[in-house]
């Protein structure tokens, strides 16, 4: 065996009650870093799924329609704003091509979205009629895995809402329902399947059907409102929708700037997690320091000896350093499990009606190995004070004062 | 002739800053292989300063350290610890064991000092060098269960289990009874005897300096007279 080591071990194992102390301050840290970390990862993932769930991570639109002076700005007082129509994107086909081309974009899909009326009987509700190419839009959204009812089926007359409106006029699936836009056109659809986005908006408004009748119910031959994007990182959205947004002059929206509240709540969480985490890291090494540099004070005699029988000041640094670094072990494999263990009660703890988690946790391999190797760095680091003072320790001063 | 183990020439040692004090004035001395000698002198005198230097835990202020033919002065403290772990053996007088090693443990520590790894070897030599103090049954023994003597006696196996050539005790005698006082001398005697190690022995205890083959008296930083 390693003389320093053995020595270390030796050490640690005669100061039980100390080591079992600091094994344990290191324990509790580690226990907060991956409950926290796990539970903090699971929320952020959890929002981000839902979130990213139910819309496009770009969507791409025409441009604003602006209303120009003919006479120039110092004739005219004041300009109107004008009122924006539901238009086509000029040479989509194009685009589209140019899109399903680019390899950050996962999936492309075309669709003709607008404002109409949902008309069943008596009841009528406002709502957005989405035209669709079905196996481009499953690519952006993964509707299969949202159906609750009846089938993903938008061909023919065929039409798929969400379970909020079906509630709403009492459909179900099988009925007929009718589409007003708002120039009066309307047309008849058969309800074939429902969805819930777990999104109360999405599930309420949106009506589901193919392009062709889209286009021809809101007088857009040919044309399409807007063209929505799945890309690989979805966290490379907005660079993606910069640079299209310049080379297109279109208004090309990604996600991130759609859901920039959702973005900073999270970024501040990250933040806060982030702090108390540096706090119990501190705290952490304090507490090992400090009781390391007891260890030091109370051994500086054997400390003296070690260092008259010819261990160098190297290897008497090296005994401490260890053992800073084996309690840092030491407490993160304790912390691992236990931090692991909370993690599972209390998502198992707090559930829904149905049972499932309100709190998600993600627990990966990476966590336990950036928590271990931080608790163990900590250990090294706080030792390295206490260390450096027992090689520094003169040997006849130490023998004499014992 | 050989080197003696242990030569001072013209040793001095002067300690503080803006007031020196003179703790040493020119100490010669010469220890030849297999002596047995007891350096006495009243508190004060100066004795602690000469085993620190002896010890090579303290450099001199002016002179040369020899120790085992080797002068130690340009030596740096990685060399000096090197040179202590090879050539000298340590007694002191609270016997100062480490407590989170058992009896075998804290002899196999003179052995590891300068070597990487513990070895079987290494705990046959300390059982063996504790049979040779009569402590064979106590090898795995926590120290702090041995007596006061037996605790001495582990000490003396720890100093002597490399073989050095020369052996530095501080008062190893003086926190025990007539008797154990007695047992630890006579094994000291033993070694002396039997190995040719040599021994500087730093003691009050008139009896036990009078049983040595020289005394070295230190008064007042200065070594008065070498009667034998």
């Amino acid at each position: 065996m390693w003389v320093d080591w053995f020595l270390a071990l030796r050490i640690l194992r005669d100061a039980r009650m100390q080591t079992l102390l600091i094994t344990a301050g290191v324990a509790a840290g580690v226990t907060v870093m991956v409950f926290l970390s796990s539970l903090m990862t699971g929320l952020q993932v959890s929002l981000l799924h839902k979130t990213l769930g139910t819309q496009a991570h770009i969507v791409v639109r025409p441009a604003e329609e602006r209303a120009r002076p003919l006479l120039g700005d110092e004739v005219v007082r004041r300009v109107e704003a004008t009122a924006q129509r539901t238009r086509s994107i000029d040479g989509w086909q194009l685009l589209l091509t140019a899109l399903d081309a680019e390899p950050a974009v996962d999936a492309v899909s075309p669709s003709a979205t607008a404002p109409v009326f949902a008309v069943r009987g008596n009841g009528t509700e406002a709502v957005v009629v989405k035209g669709i190419v079905p196996a481009r839009f499953a690519g952006v959204i993964k509707m299969t895995e949202h159906m609750v009812a009846g089938e993903w089926t938008v061909v023919g007359r065929g039409a798929v809402i969400g379970v909020g409106l079906a509630a709403k006029l009492g459909i179900t699936v099988g009925d007929r329902l009718r589409l007003q836009a708002v120039d009066g056109t309307s047309e008849l659809f058969d309800v074939r399947g429902l969805f819930d986005l777990g999104n109360k908006a999405a599930n309420e408004v949106w009506v589901l059907v193919s392009l062709r009748n889209a286009q021809t119910l809101l007088d857009l031959a040919g044309g399409v409102s807007s063209i929505e994007l799945r890309v690989a990182d979805s966290f490379a959205a907005e660079a993606l929708a910069a640079r299209l947004r310049g080379r297109t002059g279109l208004e090309v929206e990604s996600w991130m700037a759609a859901n920039a509240e959702l973005l900073t709540a999270l970024r501040s969480q990250s933040s806060s997690s982030a702090v108390i985490q540096v706090f119990v890291i501190l705290a952490v090494a304090i507490g090992i320091a400090s009781v390391l540099v007891v260890s030091v004070i109370q051994r500086s005699r054997e400390i003296g000896i070690l260092r008259a029988m010819g261990l160098s000041r190297g290897r008497i640094t090296r005994i401490f350093l260890l053992q800073g670094g084996l309690v840092g072990v030491a407490g993160s494999l304790l912390g691992s499990g236990l931090g692991a263990a909370l993690a599972v009660a209390f998502s198992r703890a707090v559930t829904d009606a149905s049972g499932a988690p309100l709190l998600p946790i993600v627990l990966d391999a990476r966590l336990f190995l950036s928590s271990s190797a931080v608790a163990t760095a900590t250990g090294l680091l706080a030792a390295l004070l206490p260390a450096r003072r027992a090689a520094k320790l003169d040997p006849a001063t130490a023998i004499r004062n014992a | 002739m050989p080197d003696p183990v242990l030569e001072l020439r013209g040793v001095i040692k002067e300690y503080g800053g803006a007031v020196l004090t003179r703790v040493l004035h020119g100490i010669d001395l010469r220890l030849e292989q297999g002596e047995f000698a007891a350096l006495i002198g009243p508190s004060g005198s100066g004795k602690s300063t000469l085993l620190n230097l002896v010890g090579l835990l303290d450099r001199p202020t002016a002179g040369q350290v020899w120790v085992h033919g080797e002068r130690t002065d340009q030596l740096d403290d990685d060399e000096l610890t090197r040179l202590r772990a090879r050539s000298l053996g340590f007694v002191f007088q609270f016997h100062h064991l480490i407590g989170a090693l058992s009896a075998a443990e804290n002899v196999m520590m003179a052995l590891a000092a300068d070597q990487p790894r513990l070895t079987r070897e290494m705990r046959r030599r300390s059982v063996a060098a504790l049979a040779e103090v009569g402590l064979a049954d106590r090898a795995d023994e926590d120290p702090r269960r041995l007596s006061g003597g037996q605790q001495q006696r582990v000490a003396i196996a720890r100093a002597l289990v490399r073989r050095p050539p020369l052996v530095l005790a501080d008062e190893p005698t003086g926190n025990l009874d007539t008797r154990s006082a007695d047992d630890v001398f006579a094994l000291m005697r033993k070694f002396n005897q039997e190995t040719g190690i040599a021994f500087l022995i730093v003691t009050h205890d008139p009896r036990i300096a009078t049983r040595c083959d020289r005394t070295i008296e230190l008064i007042d930083g200065r070594i008065v007279g070498q009667p034998t």
